[in-house]
């Protein structure tokens, strides 16, 4: 068995012993071994120009991920949490979203950016919110969520090989999560699909669309939902942008019912966005309103039971999921 | 085109140490017909949206560009005409993207304050202060880092990986960054950040501060504690100098040197160079922010007529030789206008071109 954590550990090894070009830089990485020990010994195989501790600069060692990348290099720049890359926004937003376009095609940046995003783990609102929402709103970026060990093991590659700028949002809940890669063979052959959406469950009555953190917890809410004889399909986003429209369209056109499942706030969410395309796509195939269960409008609070009770849980998605089904709440 | 690259750039680079004061003031003579003319155009509708000229800072750009070579690269800030045509972005090039045309340099989707030429070595203007100097620091990064060492043409990188894990390469033949930034970016944290960042990891970094005492309208006392900006740099523990930005001689000597001994190794190098904007911050300016006798105390210290001056008096030329060379600027000046004029816009289809890379069908939307 291998966990979320190890795999892309695995992942970074790889590519780094393929190619000399990869290095990773970012704060802790090293010495410390990563503030999630997703590095753990890689400064040993490495060495600390390959496995860069940098300075608590987000902005300085994101943009030097930029230069680099544009001068020949394939850096990973690890962020601690999503919280903190907002330190960082000026360089991802101004700079390696737009240099390609800004330039008339001369420069590209083939950047990969990781960092942990997400709740559920008592860290409070400076360490737990969900903003890759956010970063899906700018041209000139890929948004990666890996929610399964598979797909932590085998994003990176492709994102590597993608010429523009590509964010990993790997949600701390699924570090010690644990599956067996041998299930798997397309998550180490290094061609990975960076374009497309996943059906995790196959169903007829309802199509529940999520994607990182909540994936398991939608997973959960599928067994309990056909305990009561509702069949529901479960979409694995993992690209948020650009987002995979025919894989949202096909699911809901069969299901004709869809709730949306997204750990960030609710208002321009992504989750809206999804709402908002099925809406001018299949308005007319619809059976009932498309629902969300989306996180309270709230900074993400400390305590264990508020905590719970500002994030989707298994229950919410239930009880929207037999709501859009017409079988009550 | 049908203009040679000589006759359409602003000048020759340096060569081995030598100073010759007639280029430099021809340099500096073109730029200064060429932000001119940029005036009229922009009254004349044809150049459009956020124009800062450099009128009066001439000087910083002619010196200290035109001591690196072609391989070295410049990231500017979105005052950065001159940057441009020191580093060998053909006139003609600068005007059309001005004029939003297909032939500007940066394809129409930059304009003033984003001119881009990667084979030339400018990594753009950057209008975010302070955002260009952590691009500036990752170009030296990656110099340093590339495998093999070899400088690979900007732009045209091999796709491959490379095979052994090479040391940097000769650092004779490391290309130097240079990043510019005005007064006002020693306030923001990327700075701060940035400097920090390319001393740690001693990177072959020149940052080039160009002090001309205003952040757009905020004087340099109302934006610093401490108004001595080379000093204050040098608390990062890089080499650090103030420099007479309105004396191109002195501009290019020091830039010489400080290019001389990060090629070598010495680690970055911070550049105050102290220059002055005779201009408006940008076209839309009404300067209640100075007062008519500073600039009028400055304007004696114009760095192109003081070198005119100084040259007829130092007998390197006449003044009739300064009235023809006036004269064959403003043709040069007019070629690039014309350039720009006969330039075709970019088709409204391609819109949405160069969001991603187009060299693989991969690139992210």
């Amino acid at each position: 068995m291998t966990t979320y954590r190890e795999a892309m550990r695995e992942a970074m090894s790889e590519a780094m012993r393929a190619d000399d070009r990869v290095f990773l830089m970012g704060e802790d990485v090293g010495r410390y071994g990563g503030c999630f020990a997703v590095s753990l010994g890689m400064l040993e195989e490495f060495g600390p120009d390959r496995v860069r501790d940098t300075p608590l600069s987000e902005s300085a060692f994101v943009g030097a991920g930029i230069g680099a990348a544009m001068v020949g290099m394939r850096p990973i720049v690890e962020i601690m949490t999503v919280n903190f890359s907002l330190l960082a926004l000026d360089q991802i937003m101004n700079n390696a979203a737009t240099l390609c376009h800004m330039s008339g095609g001369q420069v590209n940046v083939p950047l990969v950016i990781r960092m942990t995003t997400g709740a559920g783990r008592q860290l409070a609102a400076q360490h737990s919110h969900s903003l890759e929402g956010w970063y899906a709103h700018i041209p000139g970026i890929r948004v990666l969520t890996p929610a399964t060990v598979a797909d932590a093991r085998g994003m990176l590659a492709p994102a590597l090989a993608d010429p523009d700028p590509v964010l990993i949002f790997e949600h701390g809940t699924l570090y010690p999560t644990e599956a067996d890669l041998d299930d798997d063979p397309g998550a180490v052959d290094g061609a990975m699909d960076i374009e497309h959406a996943a059906v995790r469950r196959r169903g007829n009555d309802v199509s529940l669309i999520t994607y990182g953190g909540s994936l398991p917890k939608v997973m959960d809410a599928a067994d309990v939902l056909a305990a009561d004889g509702i069949d529901a399909e479960v979409v694995d986003l993992r690209v948020l942008r650009p987002l995979d429209d025919e894989a949202i369209f096909s699911t809901v056109g069969r299901t004709h019912r869809c709730v949306v499942i997204d750990e960030a706030w609710r208002s321009g969410s992504i989750a809206a966005e999804i709402s908002a395309r099925i809406t001018e796509e299949l308005f007319w195939d619809l059976d009932a309103p498309v629902a969300r269960v989306c996180s309270a409008e709230v900074p993400v609070p400390y305590a264990a039971h508020l905590e719970v009770a500002a994030l989707p849980q298994v229950d919410d998605v239930v009880a929207a999921a037999r709501q859009v089904v017409g079988a009550g709440a | 085109m049908s203009h040679t690259e000589r006759d359409h750039t602003v000048g020759s680079h340096s060569d081995d140490g030598h100073i010759n004061k007639m280029d430099l003031y021809e340099q500096m003579l073109r730029i200064r017909q060429f932000e001119e003319r940029c005036v009229e155009l922009y009254s004349a509708t044809r150049i459009r949206g956020f124009l800062h000229l450099g009128i009066g800072q001439e000087a910083v750009a002619v010196g200290v560009v035109g001591a690196l070579d072609r391989a070295d690269r410049v990231v500017a800030s979105y005052r950065e005409h001159a940057h441009a045509l020191v580093k060998g972005v053909p006139a003609g090039d600068v005007m059309a993207e001005m004029f939003g045309m297909s032939e500007g340099c940066s394809r129409g989707r930059g304009g003033s304050m984003h001119l881009f030429d990667v084979q030339r070595g400018l990594f753009g203007g950057n209008a975010i202060v302070a955002g260009g100097l952590p691009m500036a620091v990752g170009l030296a990064l990656g110099d340093v880092m590339r495998p093999g060492g070899e400088v690979t043409p900007p732009g045209t990188d091999g796709d491959q990986p490379s095979a052994g894990h090479g040391n940097g390469g000769d650092r004779a033949d490391r290309p130097v960054t240079m990043c510019f930034f005005g007064d006002g970016a020693m306030a923001e944290g990327e700075f701060h950040e940035s400097v920090n960042l390319a001393t740690l990891w001693d990177l072959p970094v020149i940052f080039v501060c160009e002090n001309n005492l205003y952040a757009m309208g905020t004087a340099l006392r109302f934006s610093h504690a401490q108004t001595d900006l080379a000093l204050r740099a040098s608390s990062y523990g890089l080499t650090s100098w103030a420099v007479d930005g309105m004396d191109v001689v002195a501009s290019r000597r020091a830039a010489m040197r400080a290019v001389a001994a990060v090629r070598n190794g010495a680690g970055p190098h911070f550049l105050e160079m102290r220059t002055y904007r005779l201009r408006a911050h940008s076209m839309y300016d009404a300067e209640r922010y100075r007062s008519r006798d500073e600039v009028r105390h400055w304007r004696k210290r114009d760095p192109v007529r003081v070198m005119a001056a100084d040259l007829v008096a130092e007998g390197i030329c006449t003044d009739e030789d300064l009235a023809k060379l006036d004269a064959d600027v403003m043709a040069w000046v007019d070629e690039a206008v014309a350039f720009a004029e006969a330039g075709t816009l970019e088709p409204v289809g391609d819109l949405t071109r160069f969001v991603t890379a187009e060299d693989t069908s991969g690139g992210a939307s």
